[in-house]
């Protein structure tokens, strides 16, 4: 199975007016959006929006009831699981470990789509995980066990395995969520860098200051549409982000680096005059 | 690390061959009836008789069993993801007590009525296919059931294995009273876990069965360890879930269904060895699968040559399954405890 050649400047990431129900709730309704090799695209929205569910259809964990989603030519939910491995890889928002797996055994299985039956490694497979550990810090790591690690260093390490899977598309699930603000900074550093090396990055994402510091371009959801789409500063407006979060807002900017600030504008706590 | 995964490999199947041969050598050498190993070769009776005729078949019947409860034990834990999964506990054994003796019953009445076909029915083979069928089916139900919302509850899983069990047993019991006296304790001995003396014929079709599908289970195995991870995970990384996992359940069922069609019902086997053996080689299924099946081959015969021993001067011999059951038992609680803490194995 290959795919169809596509030059640098085609959409690898495809959706055309896609909708998707969980029972009778609709959790998406007629999305479109596309992405392309060496950008970072943050996908926003408040809780119930449809990102996730976006995140899922993109990568062939569901098919839409209706619409198509395309990934370099492929249909992601029809096309054989391993060829789609070999274009998107995801890492998940929480990464759970239930087996005590080694970190280095753990990014090896990123090769699982380029390897056979036993998954012997090559000396491909080989190069690809030290790659991985080295882009992610954690060659000082790599032969401890998973369980033994904090959950920003797990992180890291479910990020390596996504690119020692040397996919074009990699889909971020919530890559800052439980993380302080210094390993939240280092993983949108990750996924630029990933931008940067050539790679199509799609980051569902809450924190709209980090989104509009580190992404190319946002793609804003409210209840399963795409209200908004393009460069963070256009994006990310005042009466913007009132409508879709439903809470007032201060709208600045980051005067060293241009890009756009929201912060909450919290009422005065009540009884306090 | 890749470079000593070889050696750690060839390693742990040295030691558990080792394991094996010296297991089988004493179950061998011990019994009421002192042998020499020289005579017995040398084709002396009675001890080549004792030696080749009851004592080695005996003991490769039980290594035989131990491998493929082992085997089953480590792909069941992988597909739960939780190391408290065994044949026996997630009633598959159950199920497969349940077919073989739906099996041996219909026999018991097609003999009656047909004669020779009854008899043929009541022989090794459908009995075995009849155990197949019984642990394929209660795999599929425990994990249908033990999902919740799409989601595998191990929890869940293990209690419907639980409650399937008992269901089994009444089921069985009731099938005891139905056929004659004779055939009745036939049928409760084998259930209990017994490793008597089979047949040549016996032996060597259920060791091609379990050969088989402990195989089966080894070049699954790389695929065990990308579903430890979960299935949206699995699924990302490449594996086809479903097919995986309908191989996996496949090959688990027929090496339960052959070891309880050879021996009845052997409990935890599957939740010991397999625990033992990750601590020797970690936690990759490559390796894990093929040493905790020698490791399960040694550790069953040495407790069946301890079966036959222990209880000598009473003049009685208990099944095996009691004695697993006496020693898992104890083990099922403390590894419940301790995996109560996050993560199944978090202690060093």
């Amino acid at each position: 199975m290959t795919a169809p050649a596509t030059g640098p400047a085609d959409p690898i990431v495809e959706v055309r007016g896609v909708t998707h129900r969980y029972g009778a709730r609709a959790a998406l309704a007629g999305v479109s959006f596309q992405a392309r090799g060496g950008e970072l695209v943050g996908l926003l929205g408040p809780n119930g929006a449809g990102k996730s569910t976006l995140v899922r259809l993109v990568a062939g964990l569901a098919a839409p009831a209706e619409g198509a989603v395309r990934l370099a030519g492929l249909d992601p939910a029809r096309a054989p699981r391993r060829a789609v491995a070999r274009i998107c890889a995801l890492v998940p928002q929480e990464p759970r470990v239930t087996w005590p797996f080694t970190v280095r055994e753990t990014v090896m299985m990123g090769r699982a789509p380029h390897q056979g039956l036993l998954a012997l490694p090559t000396l491909l497979d080989r190069g690809a995980v030290q790659g991985a550990l080295e882009a992610c810090d954690l060659v000082a790591l790599a032969d401890r066990r998973l369980d033994a690690l904090s959950g920003g260093e797990r992180r890291r390490v479910f990020f390596a395995r996504a690119l020692a899977q040397e996919p074009r598309v990699l889909l971020l699930d919530e890559p800052t969520a439980f993380l302080d603000l210094g390993h939240q900074v280092a993983a949108m550093r990750l996924a630029q860098l990933a931008a940067r090396g050539g790679l199509c990055v799609v980051a569902v994402l809450h924190d709209l200051n980090l989104a509009a510091a580190a992404c190319d371009r946002l793609v804003v959801l409210s209840r399963g549409r795409v209200v908004a789409e393009g460069p963070p500063d256009p994006v990310l407006t005042e009466e913007r982000v009132r409508e879709v979060w439903e809470v007032p807002v201060w709208r600045g900017r980051n005067e060293a680096s241009g890009a756009p600030v929201v912060l909450p504008a919290l009422p005065p706590a009540p009884g306090r005059g | 690390m890749t470079a000593s995964r070889g050696l750690r490999l060839a390693l742990a199947l040295a030691l558990g061959l080792a394991a094996v041969a010296a297991a089988v050598a004493v179950s061998c050498a011990l019994g009421p009836q002192p042998i020499s190993f020289r005579a017995a070769l040398g084709g002396v009776d009675p001890d080549a008789a004792i030696l080749l005729g009851l004592r080695l078949p005996r003991a490769l019947l039980a290594a035989l069993v131990g491998a493929a409860l082992a085997a089953a034990g480590t792909a069941l834990q992988a597909l739960l993801r939780n190391p408290l999964a065994e044949p026996f506990v997630l009633g598959v054994s159950g199920g497969a007590a349940l077919g073989g003796s739906l099996v041996l019953v219909a026999s018991a009445g097609l003999a009656a009525l047909l004669g020779p076909v009854g008899q043929v029915l009541g022989s090794a083979p459908p009995v075995a296919a009849g155990a197949i069928a019984g642990a394929a089916a209660s795999t599929v139900l425990v994990f249908g059931l033990g999902r919740i919302g799409g989601r595998l509850v191990p929890e869940a899983a293990l209690l419907v294995g639980i409650v399937f069990n008992a269901f089994a047993a009444g089921v069985i019991t009731l099938v005891k009273m139905l056929v004659p006296p004779e055939q009745a304790s036939r049928l409760l001995y084998w259930l209990l876990g017994a490793v008597g003396y089979e047949s040549a014929g016996t032996i060597a079709l259920g060791g091609a069965l379990i050969a088989l599908s402990v195989g089966a289970l080894v070049v699954l195995s790389a695929r065990l360890n990308l579903l430890t991870l979960g299935d949206e995970e699995a699924a990302s990384l490449g594996l086809d879930v479903r097919r995986a996992r309908a191989w996996i359940f496949f090959a688990a069922s027929a090496a339960t269904g052959a070891a309880v069609a050879l021996a009845g019902m052997v409990g935890f086997v599957g939740l010991i060895v397999p625990h033992l053996v990750r601590r020797l080689v970690g936690p990759d299924h490559r390796l894990l699968v093929p040493a905790s099946a020698l490791f399960g081959a040694a550790f069953l015969t040495l407790a069946d040559a301890l079966a036959r021993l222990a209880f000598l001067p009473l003049g009685t011999e208990p099944p095996v399954g009691a004695v697993t059951a006496f020693l898992g038992g104890p083990f099922f609680l403390w590894l419940l405890r301790r995996s109560a803490r996050p993560g199944p194995e978090a202690a060093p």
